[in-house]
């Protein structure tokens, strides 16, 4: 496979990931100003704002805070690197480069995930911005449907493992944003507001009845972070996400008969994970734990490039 | 004018209601079936070419810069007999081009036996001096040829143009089919059409077939610009067909005259190289040095013998719309026949008399520039205003070896589904002729292109025109 086509693909992987993240971001955040009041609504648009790292972005434009111009920047806005239109632009420009290595129904399902949101001009009242997340999310799901199907061959695992480092980063900023709110048990902790935060948190991972599943009884903010950290039977703890980064680089390896930096960078951090409790985590500090996984994550990111002479 | 007396490839000189022979049962198939579910078939193939995502760019229209080609869900059809004379004389006229290419950058024959003024030909922007002494890997220069055909009554086919640099439109051939396939099935049991879904397999062999010797087990990639290129699905969707890699110039590189291509385990040998690129971009060394689109040392792996390129460099020599005008010749001097096919009566303006002739008749004629495409550049004179013929004659008079000048043919035409109901709409014809190693191979179809306005003859699609699926049928008794 051609390196190019590979860079591509792994691109594509991330966009849509991207794209997926900040939907339900945008989704879970309308959530939860429905349910509170109207006054902590500007706070809590800034804080999805800067889960996807676009506070500053919008900072720029010079505009308020409010629901509107907040869920235009996160949806629609082409100044923001990581509004869903971006990424999704972003997805198909790399997937009409890298068009022959899609299977048609890959194809087929980014460029109507695009089309969904090309002409949209304005995000629409808080209802309307439900529907159009829902519609991408919707084609997100025919996207990953069709990677399931393809062959399982480079081309799926560059598209994957975009997707994984992707996610591992994306989870990683959701948890540093509202780490404050998965404060060591024994804090005076469990009011209204914060049972919709963790709820929120739980929601944008598509994780609720999941969590109950798991530890059945209340919402214990600890537990949510284990849970969103440490647990591999959750698809998008960062723990998946590092587990499946190793199977991945493992699949070249295999075809290939060579490993590289990626291959050793994704197994240490595995290692290291598995013999983490979520208590040595907030020992650490769950805020330094997170950057050190977000420099790592993009560590194993750069290697990935050079391995595989994305350049 | 025009469209009053031109020949319907339906319903013959007459217009009356009976069919040509042959193709009576399209007659009643369009005659039983509703418009309205016409018009159903019509949209759900436009609604399949958009979310496929073949798109066709527009140069200097931003906002339609991917446009899907109107595609009209009624078939134009050869008979087996049309096809079996319209191939032949295609293969006569390709091989002749091969011939005329080898030459004129070989021995010169042609010119010294005084068949074409040298000017004409070795005085030609298209003429390619970096290749010349050179031979191409099995004296196969043009090996994909697109041959622009126009009709205008039940015998008379026209060579309009040869497109012989880098053609583009066969995938409509193909997609087209699949449409009308998917849509009208039932036509294909009506009629006896020959299939085209072999083309990516032949162009394969074709291109593989020139590979340099001593490349026992060669690799051949298709080199595209990029996909911002307007013939970039095609790109793709052929490479993809062909199970062969697409690849931008920046995914090659020449060392020691070898070609490598970069992939994620290393470097791998290309020894064909199926080049979507004008000769001018291919190799910042040899030609426009600004180019990024090419190989740098590129030319000098095709000089060193080490790498095929489809089409040979300096085909554009056959391309020119001068040289055209002695296309009948260059037929006779090599192949030694008649030619089968004719030329479109053609004035060259660099001659007095031509020229003279052509101011007189502006209104009537078409002209053209010797080196333009797609439409551009281009006075039809029954339809221009009175503006732009004084904007041709000046530049006609300023520089006249710049242009040719044609008559208005009466294009032939084929019932169309428009916004009101089926009408003719004049149509012309782009098969694709491949030349390889071992000889000739003509798939039996091609790109039907359709001027979707009224009366309009301008089929080009950046012009706005549309296409047709072309079913040529299979002898009779032959299945």
């Amino acid at each position: 496979m051609l390196s190019r086509t590979a860079a591509n693909l792994y691109w594509i992987g991330r966009y849509m990931e991207r794209a997926e993240f900040t939907s339900r971001l945008v989704e879970a955040t309308i959530r939860l100003n429905a349910l509170g009041d109207h006054a902590e609504a500007d706070q809590s648009w800034r804080s999805a704002l800067s889960v996807v790292g676009a506070d500053q972005a919008f900072d720029a434009t010079g505009e308020s805070v409010g629901s509107l111009n907040a869920r235009r920047h996160l949806t629609l806005s082409e100044a923001n690197p990581s509004s869903i239109r971006s990424c999704l632009s972003q997805a198909r420009d790399s997937a009409r480069a890298a068009r022959t290595a899609l299977t048609v129904e890959l194809w087929e399902a980014i460029n109507r995930a695009w089309l969904t949101i090309r002409d949209r001009t304005s995000p629409g009242g808080a209802q309307a911005t439900l529907n159009l997340v829902d519609s991408v999310k919707a084609e997100i799901r025919g996207f990953e449907g069709g990677l399931g199907r393809m062959l399982r061959s480079e081309g799926c695992w560059f598209l994957h493992l975009g997707s994984v480092i992707e996610r591992g980063d994306s989870i990683a900023r959701l948890l540093d944003v509202k780490y404050y709110l998965l404060l060591p048990p024994g804090q005076e902790v469990g009011g209204k507001l914060d049972r919709d935060q963790w709820m929120t948190l739980l929601q944008i991972v598509s994780a609720r009845t999941a969590y109950r599943h798991l530890y059945g009884g209340a919402l214990q903010p600890w537990l949510v972070a284990d849970f969103l950290i440490l647990r591999s039977e959750m698809p998008r703890s960062l723990i998946a996400s590092a587990e499946e980064t190793v199977a991945l680089l493992s699949s070249f390896a295999a075809r290939s008969g060579r490993q590289g930096q990626a291959d050793r960078l994704a197994r240490a951090r595995l290692d290291r994970m598995q013999d983490l409790d979520i208590e040595a985590v907030v020992q650490e500090g769950l805020h330094e734990w997170l950057h050190a996984y977000l420099r790592e994550n993009a560590a194993i990111d750069q290697a990935i490039a050079q391995q595989f002479r994305f350049g | 004018m025009a469209e009053a007396k031109a020949f319907d490839e339906l319903w013959g000189d007459g217009g009356a209601d009976t069919a040509r022979p042959g193709l009576e049962a399209l007659a009643s198939w369009l005659s039983e079936i509703p418009a309205a579910e016409l018009d159903r078939r019509q949209l759900a193939a436009e609604a399949a070419f958009r979310s496929l995502g073949i798109t066709f760019a527009v140069y200097g229209k931003e906002d339609a810069s991917e446009r899907i080609i109107p595609f009209d869900i009624i078939p134009r059809i050869f008979t087996a007999a049309e096809w079996a004379r319209l191939s032949a004389g295609l293969e006569q006229r390709v091989r002749a081009i091969n011939a005329f290419i080898d030459d004129v950058y070989g021995a010169q024959r042609i010119i010294a036996d005084g068949v074409i003024p040298a000017d004409i030909v070795l005085g030609n922007a298209q003429y390619c001096i970096a290749v010349a002494g050179a031979r191409a890997p099995h004296g196969v220069y043009a090996h994909i040829c697109g041959i622009d055909l126009v009709r205008t009554g039940a015998d008379e086919f026209f060579v309009l143009e040869d497109n012989v640099r880098t053609p583009s439109g066969v995938s409509y051939m193909l997609e087209n089919r699949e449409a009308m396939l998917r849509l009208s099935p039932e036509l294909f049991d009506l009629l006896e059409v020959e299939p085209v879904d072999s083309y990516p397999e032949v162009l394969r062999e074709t291109l593989l077939s020139t590979a340099p010797d001593g490349a026992t087990t060669p690799t051949a990639v298709l080199l595209t610009p990029g996909h911002f290129n307007s013939a970039f699905y095609e790109h793709s969707f052929l490479a993809d067909n062909m199970g062969i890699e697409l690849v931008e110039g920046t995914d090659l590189e020449v060392d020691d005259d070898i070609v490598w291509m970069r992939t994620i385990h290393g470097r791998v040998r290309v020894d064909v190289i199926y080049r979507r690129i004008d000769d001018a971009f291919l190799d910042p060394l040899v030609f426009r040095a600004d180019s990024a689109l090419g190989i740098p040392g590129l030319m000098a792996a095709y000089l060193a013998g080490n790498v095929s390129l489809a089409n040979a460099p300096g085909t554009g020599i056959a391309d020119d719309k001068a040289i055209y005008s002695y296309m009948p010749e260059i037929v006779r001097y090599y192949a030694d026949e008649e030619p089968i096919l004719p030329n479109v009566e053609t004035w060259r303006c660099r001659e007095p008399k031509a020229l003279s002739f052509v101011l007189e008749h502006l209104e009537e004629l078409v002209v053209k520039l010797v080196d333009g495409s797609g439409g551009y550049g281009m006075l039809i004179g029954p339809t221009a205003t009175r503006k732009e013929i004084a904007k041709f004659r000046a530049a006609l008079e300023a520089e006249p070896e710049r242009y040719i000048a044609q008559p208005t043919l009466a294009l032939s035409t084929v019932p169309t589904f428009t916004e009101r109901g089926i009408a003719p709409r004049h149509v012309d014809f782009r098969p694709f002729v491949l030349t390889g190693a071992h000889g000739v191979t003509i798939v039996p179809g091609g790109l039907t292109r359709v001027a979707l306005t009224k009366g309009s003859l301008v089929v080009n699609s950046s012009q706005g025109g549309g296409t047709k699926d072309s079913f040529v049928l299979a002898p009779a008794g032959a299945r």
